[in-house]
């Protein structure tokens, strides 16, 4: 039997099965650039443990250059003397690529409402989920994982 | 009560340049000219009865609308006898300005350095004076009380 | 050859920058950049009420929250010539220590996955995390915490808290002795460690370093020991000393004292006193929402006397409301939320502590309270010029006169020890910035 391949392209069926086989493969091989600044590194460290286990969502190997990596977790506070650091290592990252915002202080600047900090690093860099707390609880944080990866399958894939 | 022969001593060596003292919640204070900083932090630390051998913090102090406006504050600790000390340097505006003990003890660099970013005081005769815990291109000083905390200064991004 | 390490290194935790000076692998001139992480902590002190204070001495030092908080407390209680019960030093000194384990557990974890000890890193961070179910079920939270106040601390602890606590701290001792095992005659990491990053006593002296870092000198100073403060006078422990000042006798240094820690949290829960407490004996046990409804309806009469069982964390772990982890001065002292919602009189202690123009009013004057932080010596220098605001609050932060001397310790080894020397302070940059 011959597949029309032309006619499917026209109708997208193939482009969108296509879709859904890369964002299946994307969201379960999920290399992180944790970009660690301040206290959430502690519930980040907990969560990559063995104790939450990070790796159970295919999540476990954190990249430390931003070229290899596609999910730049932002982790604490972000102050105006680095802000150019982290905009640098986001231009840095080869597409497709996501950001998480880990913690309340990256979502919105938190308690820290002051001539030092950057107040939500949407600001500066998009952002796909905003994991708030202060900091957030190794749960919460695999919450936002699973949402993130939800989001990656479910968008149009770039190739 | 040992720890009051440190306030005799500075009292009876330094007596026209103590302009204070005392030890309210037990511990002990000497408010000093700023002139003869050097001159008593030598003889703290030297002194074979004190041995000061601890610059344990430098931080100043931004009395708004007293005069003199700033205090620069030491605090000493000698282990040996286990004694502290603090000592306050009032000193005025425009100009701050207070010499540097560096040159005792190497670890003071980066504590002045933090005062001048946060109060804008200078300490002459400091190897390398500038801002330690701000950008170059922050202006102001932002412990000093009329500095506004929300008062931001972004080198990228909105200025919310 | 120049060459930037950081701000956004692997090895380094929390953000730095070091800007080095290379002749071949040997560091020349090693030049320390920090200011990434400020937060500017002393001015909002001066914008919050001392009690608001607390929530940002958490982030101070966030691998050992507890410490930076039960200092600043202290520093307050000074200042208005406070006395804490009894019980209140005690339930300080168990969880302080039980924050330097924390601590010295992260960092030595930290610092020896560096170097490729991996599995190290899974087995410190697995003891941490018993350590900070145990925090959990006292505070309600695993980070920051903000269990102290001024005048004693936020609630008791909980019913069975010490059959946990000795549960904990026995699998924390067998995790020290595995790593014991794996680390200290490694000859991997012994070459690693040995005679890198070496300081003189008198170096670190002159520096003010303080904690394990100067212990590792030789010197002896601990303020546990030289200005007790608590009731750490009252326990028996040693201070380790090291022998050379390298990144191996620091390491050395931090494992003694994390069994001189679980000595004296063991010693602390023997002797553990139950204190006064105003709650009638004879008063039966009702729900706390009960009790504060029948507040509500105006039936008042006979209920303080009664007992209640209050779940303050998620896990439900239960502990009764006590005065006696409260100094008896009721201008300083937060009543519990269940008086505050069933009586009149605590409702009014509560507004005028906590409602803005009110608050907390030490005398004038100024103050300096060291206590003995996991990286050394932790001192609060607070100004206070009568009204409920701080005007001034300085945090001596003890990894600042080591990341001072930090360039001088690089010079001279090699570009690979930068790793290990930098894993061995064990930076915080929150209370290095603040």
């Amino acid at each position: 039997m011959e597949i029309d391949f032309q006619g499917s392209l026209q109708t997208g069926f193939f482009t969108s099965r296509m879709d859904k086989m890369l964002g299946w493969a994307r969201k379960y091989s999920i290399f992180q650039y944790p970009f660690v600044t301040a206290c959430c590194g502690m519930e980040y460290m907990s969560t990559a443990c063995s104790h939450y286990d990070i790796d159970r969502f295919g999540a476990g190997l954190p990249r430390f250059s931003p070229r290899q990596a596609d999910v730049l977790f932002v982790v604490g506070t972000i102050s105006q003397k680095l802000a150019p650091v982290l905009v640098q290592i986001y231009e840095q990252m080869c597409a497709p690529k996501w950001v998480v915002a880990f913690g309340v202080c990256t979502c919105t600047g938190g308690f820290y409402d002051n001539y030092a900090t950057v107040t939500g690093i949407d600001h500066i860099v998009p952002v796909d989920i905003y994991i708030p707390g202060c900091p957030p609880r190794p749960e919460t944080v695999l919450e936002g994982l699973m949402l993130l990866q939800k989001k990656m399958q479910n968008q149009k894939q770039e190739i | 009560m040992e720890a009051n022969i440190t306030l005799q001593k500075i009292q009876e060596n330094f007596e026209n340049d103590v302009i204070e003292v005392h030890s309210r919640f037990q511990q002990d204070t000497v408010v000093l000219a700023s002139s003869s900083l050097l001159q008593v932090a030598t003889f703290l630390k030297e002194d074979p009865e004190l041995q000061y051998n601890y610059l344990m913090d430098l931080t100043a102090v931004d009395y708004w609308k007293r005069k003199p406006r700033f205090e620069v504050v030491y605090h000493f600790l000698s282990v040996a006898n286990s004694f502290r000390l603090r000592l306050k340097v009032p000193v005025a505006e425009p100009e701050p300005k207070v010499d540097t003990l560096t040159s005792l003890w190497p670890g003071a660099n980066w504590y002045e350095r933090e005062v001048y970013d946060m109060f804008g005081i200078q300490f002459t005769g400091h190897p390398d004076l500038r801002r330690i815990l701000l950008y170059p291109e922050f202006e102001g000083h932002p412990l000093r009380k009329d500095y506004p905390i929300k008062r931001r200064q972004p080198l990228i991004g909105p200025k919310h | 050859m120049f060459l930037n390490v950081g701000p956004a290194h692997p090895a380094t935790h929390g953000v730095i920058q070091i800007r080095t000076e290379l002749d071949g692998e040997i560091v020349r001139k090693a030049d320390v950049e920090i200011g990434y992480l400020h937060r500017a902590f002393e001015k909002h002190c001066e914008e919050a009420t001392y009690t608001q204070c607390f929530p940002y001495s958490d982030r101070l030092n966030y691998v050992s929250p507890l410490i930076s908080n039960f200092g600043f407390a202290a520093a307050v209680e000074t200042l208005m010539d406070l006395q804490v019960p009894e019980r209140c030093n005690y339930i300080r000194v168990i969880l302080s220590e039980i924050s330097r384990l924390t601590d010295h557990l992260t960092c030595i974890g930290a610092s020896a996955m560096e170097l490729g000890a991996f599995s190290v890193f899974l087995y410190m961070v697995k003891a941490r995390e018993w350590l900070y179910e145990l925090i959990e079920s006292v505070t309600g939270a695993r980070l920051t915490i903000s269990y102290g106040r001024v005048g004693g601390v936020k609630a008791d602890l909980p019913e069975g808290f010490e059959k946990e606590c000795r549960a904990a701290l026995k699998k924390t001792r067998e995790v020290l002795k595995e790593v014991d095992e794996l680390l200290t005659g490694n000859r991997i990491f012994y070459d690693r460690m040995r005679g890198v990053g070496v300081i003189s006593a008198s170096d670190a002296i002159a520096y003010g370093i303080t904690g394990p870092f100067l212990r590792s000198t030789g010197e002896a100073y601990d303020v546990r020991k030289a200005f007790p403060y608590f009731v750490y006078d009252r326990f028996e422990f040693d201070v380790p000393v090291g022998e050379h000042g390298d990144n191996y006798s620091r390491y050395l240094v931090r494992m003694e004292e994390m069994q001189q820690a679980i000595r004296i949290i063991e010693q602390a829960l023997d002797s553990l006193p139950e204190g006064p407490t105003n709650v009638d004996p004879e008063g039966e046990i009702i729900e706390p929402d009960l009790m504060s409804d029948l507040g509500k309806y105006g039936k008042t009469s006979g209920l303080l006397k009664n007992e209640v069982l209050i779940p303050p964390t998620l896990q439900g772990s239960e502990k009764r409301y006590h005065d006696r982890v409260a100094a008896p001065s009721k201008e300083a002292w937060l009543p519990p939320k269940e008086q505050v919602y069933s009586n009149i009189e605590a409702l009014m202690n509560h507004f005028k502590i906590i409602m803005l123009g009110h608050g907390l009013r030490p005398p004038e004057g100024e103050v300096y309270f060291p206590v003995e932080g996991a990286n050394g010596e932790l001192g609060f220098y607070i100004v206070s010029d009568g009204t409920d605001r701080p005007w001034r609050v300085r945090c001596h932060p003890p990894c600042f006169p080591i990341m001072a001397a930090l360039g001088s310790i690089l010079e001279g080894d090699q570009m690979a020890d930068i790793v290990p020397t930098f894993g061995s302070v064990n930076m915080i940059a929150g209370e290095l910035d603040r």
